[in-house]
């Protein structure tokens, strides 16, 4: 075995499997470490294909800013994060998508493991893959897309700061002016003790014989 | 194994209807976010392997670059919305997301 095939054996076993528990554990935050597996599996799986600039992007920016954000996001709801109350089965609509594809995938993998006739990876040089040659790529032949996404990427942390934050009321309480009132939600006088409180609160008695 | 774009496509397509299926089948925004992250994962992958096959040519993984930007903005924004969606129906349950059903 060499050290090529056991690269991609372990980061599709990776793969794989932080897929298949994303997918199944009910914990969002195992689904969330799921994902973190996935993750590096791919990027172990980059090295293999010589894209060492993009297998360091994908650890820089899924499982160092989506990955922390989604962890944050579920910190953030607590429990609720996983309470999904059960309900009835799914809608014949998405069982039927899910079974199709299924069925797509199964056909797409048997043609797969059946057909003898395999495109073996070229070599290519050193220069596949590093920063220099895709960063030569982005800038010589995608400027324009490139300076779009950075435009794409200011409007969607205003966006979600936009959406994310509460509108702040203003409070409604009364204004007590009085430092007893306010400390002990209601007077505290000398005349007021043992006065029966005729079904009312302290606060309302003191504010109706304040007026008086 | 490891040398032909079959084994590639064969764990892209793998890992693209696993996050598919999940997507339809959980009910947790959460959880449907990440099988999203998963299904741009797999064709990242597939995109960067199609790259491999030909030599001198980086535009594969530019592509790869762009929709890895694009999918960190629209995790940004989707985790936004799911915290709103908790702050309306205190659950972040897809089927409760119904405020604009006719």
């Amino acid at each position: 075995m060499t050290p090529g095939l056991l690269l991609f054996s372990v980061c599709s076993l990776l793969c794989v499997g932080g897929a298949l528990f994303t997918v199944l554990s009910a914990n969002p935050i195992r689904s969330a470490l799921g994902l973190l597996t996935t993750i590096f599996g791919i990027a172990g799986l980059f090295l293999r294909l010589n894209a060492e600039f993009l297998a360091a992007m994908q650890v820089l920016v899924y499982a160092g800013a989506v990955v922390i954000l989604f962890v944050f996001v579920i910190m953030l709801l607590g429990p609720t994060a996983k309470l999904i109350p059960a309900r009835g089965t799914r809608s014949f609509l998405a069982r039927a998508v899910g079974g199709g594809l299924g069925a797509i995938a199964g056909v797409f993998v048997i043609s797969l493991l059946v057909s003898t006739k395999e495109h073996a990876f070229p070599i290519v040089g050193k220069e596949h893959g590093t920063v220099e040659a895709v960063g030569r790529q982005i800038f010589e032949h995608g400027l324009v897309p490139f300076e779009l996404v950075t435009a794409l990427l200011i409007v969607a942390v205003v966006g979600a700061v936009a959406v994310a934050r509460t509108a702040h009321k203003k409070s409604e309480k009364p204004k007590i002016q009085n430092p007893t009132v306010r400390l002990f939600h209601g007077p505290l006088l000398a005349r007021d003790a043992g006065r029966p409180l005729d079904g009312r609160t302290l606060q309302e008695r003191y504010e109706s014989e304040k007026n008086a | 194994m490891d040398t032909t774009i079959e084994s590639y496509m064969l764990l892209s397509s793998v890992i693209f209807v696993i996050g598919a299926i999940g997507f339809l089948v959980r009910r947790n925004v959460l959880v449907q976010l990440m099988s999203i992250e998963l299904m741009l994962n797999s064709v990242n992958l597939l995109l960067v392997s199609f790259n491999r096959l030909h030599t001198g040519n980086m535009v594969g993984q530019a592509f790869a670059f762009f929709i890895i930007a694009v999918a960190a903005a629209e995790v940004a924004v989707g985790l936004a919305i799911v915290l709103q969606l908790y702050r309306l129906r205190g659950a972040v349950n897809s089927d409760d997301a119904t405020t604009l059903r006719h």
